[in-house]
């Protein structure tokens, strides 16, 4: 187990490496930040003086060198436009943008879990065929047109939640500002993590229900109900934990989804987060805080991977025996 | 008459498809006393694994039982509600399936499936529970039972693997045991083995089998009577010496005539001419008629029932006092 974990940092390590490479390089065409950063009548010294100090002329290598050595120690330079540390730029808006796509990965999962389950026991009723059918709804239509579509009934018409913002927010010791803890904030997040978590509630949802139909045709489901064990014990102890293995993957998967597609639904709310700060940034060629925008979400990718390969151990004991080699 | 533990009268199942119903099991009777084996032999979809679901409540639609009833001790199973017939599966009727490879839950240990199989139908406490499991293990030969109940399937070989299926299908003492060609997927030299660990310990327990199988061997080693199914009907049903030395339908003369024998190796391996027909294509008249070498008109007009011959029971016109003189 403890090789395998260090098997997959090792893993890890590299695929950062990689992305913070790509974040790195990528943003070497997209145009002169010292344009953006400058007047028109700047003088030509004068630029040459910001390109020299910002460390722009050094070799490419050296400059990589220097932002992976910096990005480790969490330190991303700072931003062209807003003349701050961009690590505290990213800190002070990944809350909301946590926040968001935790809720709705939570509204996501124990929504379609049930309705996963649902279908997949009950697959010939009518209710099952009408969540299906909606589901593909949930699929086809994009997050921003269901995003102005809850504004419009939700805020517009009914006026019963809010349209835009993250409502009050309480600042925790440590810096973390969340909306979870007032009225207000609760308020505000239902919309934008509704709007966020729907295409990842359908997906797995379907997912479950299709592992679910699967699974009830394996043998040990059938050997279960001659034993005689109730519906309860065969569908949810026996079949449900079966169907895990492939869920937790692609949840995992999709948790990561949200946080990098928060962007859209950010935008759409007005949801002060990261995705935000990166659109922005992306107008301004604010090139330090694109660059550590996606090494931050690769980061997160990661870490989820790592933990949703830690968690097939602990659902399946086939991976777990190796070494314990009992048997044939 | 309903001294037998398990009687099966006038069963018919069927299968509603798009072209019409097809009738998979017609008519068939039989009974199980306690204690005896009933070996239930046939190629392969003439019905008795069909039969045996039909028995333990687990049918799979769109298959239903559309005519007859099944009867344990006198009591009628066949139309009882999901969960009462639930409470008898298990409990009193015992199955095991063909292959032990899939039979298992690879998520639990052997120990967790054995006991929630007890505490679902005892009120032991789960220590007894285990305690149980383990004695279990210990009554179907695995070595170190102790260490092995919290041992996952996968660290156990094939016939190990069955030995634990059959201690479930066995831990709460059922009245029958449906076994479904338990060593089908099984190893030869482990066969053997397993047929006669379970012989023997439904022996012990006085549970009764439904021991379905193709393997003659297997029948004639170990049950006490035996039925002969062809496309979804009984042909013949008797006592296991009678069927066995002296078949009297042809088509189970046929069956008996194509087990090798060791020492005859200058004789060509024999078998029944043509296959057996299709649920949509049975032949009117007796089903067997278009591979008996022995019918004569009448098999190829009217379908025949059992008729009693010599202790034994069969479905053959060779056999009507009408006819047999013929």
């Amino acid at each position: 187990m403890a090789a395998f974990i260090l098997r997959r940092l090792a893993q890890s390590i590299l695929v950062m490496l990689v992305v913070s490479l790509v974040a790195f390089y990528m943003f070497q065409f997209l145009g002169d930040p010292i344009n953006q950063m400058v007047g028109i009548d700047t003088p030509l010294a004068e630029r040459e003086a910001l390109r020299e100090r910002l460390g722009l002329n050094d070799p490419m290598i050296i400059r990589f060198g220097k932002f992976v050595l910096n990005a480790a120690q969490l330190d991303f330079g700072l931003s062209y436009q807003h003349k701050q540390p961009v690590v505290d730029l990213l800190m002070e808006r990944m809350p909301a943008t946590i926040e968001l796509s935790f809720v709705s990965a939570i509204i996501a999962f124990f929504l379609a879990l049930p309705a996963g389950v649902y279908t997949g026991l009950y697959r010939n009723r009518w209710s099952s065929k009408a969540l299906l059918t909606l589901s593909l709804v949930g699929i086809s239509i994009p997050t921003f047109l269901i995003g102005i579509l809850f504004i419009y009934l939700f805020a517009v018409i009914l006026g019963w939640l809010p349209s835009f913002g993250r409502g009050e927010v309480i600042t925790l010791p440590g810096g973390w500002t969340t909306g979870l803890l007032t009225v207000s904030g609760l308020k505000a997040i239902i919309l934008p993590a509704t709007t966020l978590g729907l295409f990842t509630l359908t997906l797995i949802m379907r997912l479950i229900r299709a592992e679910m139909l699967e699974v009830l045709r394996t043998d040990y489901i059938k050997f279960a109900r001659a034993r005689g064990l109730t519906n309860r014990a065969v569908n949810f102890g026996h079949a449900l934990k079966n169907t895990l293995v492939p869920v937790i993957t692609v949840t995992g998967l999709l948790l990561g989804n949200l946080i990098a597609f928060a962007i859209i639904t950010e935008s759409v709310f007005q949801w002060p987060g990261m995705g935000r700060l990166f659109l922005q940034a992306i107008q301004e060629v604010d090139l330090p805080v694109m660059s550590a925008y996606l090494v931050m979400i690769s980061f997160l990718f990661v870490v989820i991977n790592l933990i949703v390969d830690i968690l097939y151990y602990v659902v399946d004991p086939r991976l777990r025996v190796e070494k314990s080699g009992g048997g044939h | 008459m309903s001294n037998h533990l398990l009687e099966v009268r006038n069963l018919r199942i069927e299968f509603p498809t798009r072209k019409g119903i097809l009738t998979a099991i017609d008519d068939v009777s039989f009974h199980i006393d306690e204690g005896e084996v009933l070996g239930v032999v046939g190629e392969s979809g003439a019905g008795k694994s069909l039969t045996g679901a039909a028995i333990i409540g687990l049918l799979e639609p769109p298959g239903r039982v559309a005519g007859g009833e099944i009867l344990l001790e006198g009591r009628r199973i066949d139309n009882l509600p999901y969960e009462e017939m639930r409470r008898i599966r298990g409990r009193q009727i015992g199955a095991i399936f063909q292959d032990p490879l899939t039979s298992l839950n690879p998520l639990y240990t052997v120990g967790r499936q054995l006991t929630e199989t007890i505490m679902t139908h005892t009120d032991m406490t789960p220590t007894k529970a285990r305690e149980r499991a383990i004695e279990m293990l210990t009554q179907v030969g695995i070595p170190a039972p102790e260490r092995r109940v919290d041992q996952y399937p996968h660290q156990f070989s094939g016939g190990m693997r069955q030995r634990v299926v059959i201690a479930l299908a066995l831990c709460v003492n059922p009245r029958l045991v449906v076994a479904d060609e338990p060593t089908t997927a099984l190893d030869v030299s482990i066969q053997a083995q397993i047929i006669a660990l379970l012989k023997k310990l439904c022996r012990e327990h006085g549970t009764a089998v439904m021991l379905v199988t193709h393997d003659m061997g297997v029948i004639a080693e170990t049950a006490d009577r035996v039925a002969v199914m062809y496309a979804g009907r009984i042909a013949e049903i008797g006592p296991v010496k009678q069927v066995v030395k002296q078949a009297k339908h042809p088509y189970t003369e046929g069956l008996m005539g194509s087990i090798p024998m060791i020492g005859h190796t200058d004789e060509k391996l024999r078998q029944i001419e043509g296959s057996m027909p299709r649920l949509t294509n049975i032949p009117t008249g007796c089903a067997f008629n278009p591979r008996c070498p022995k019918a004569f008109d009448r098999c190829f007009r009217e379908r025949p029932d059992t008729i009693p011959v010599d202790g034994t029971e069969v479905a053959c016109w060779l056999f009507d006092k009408e006819t047999a003189n013929v």
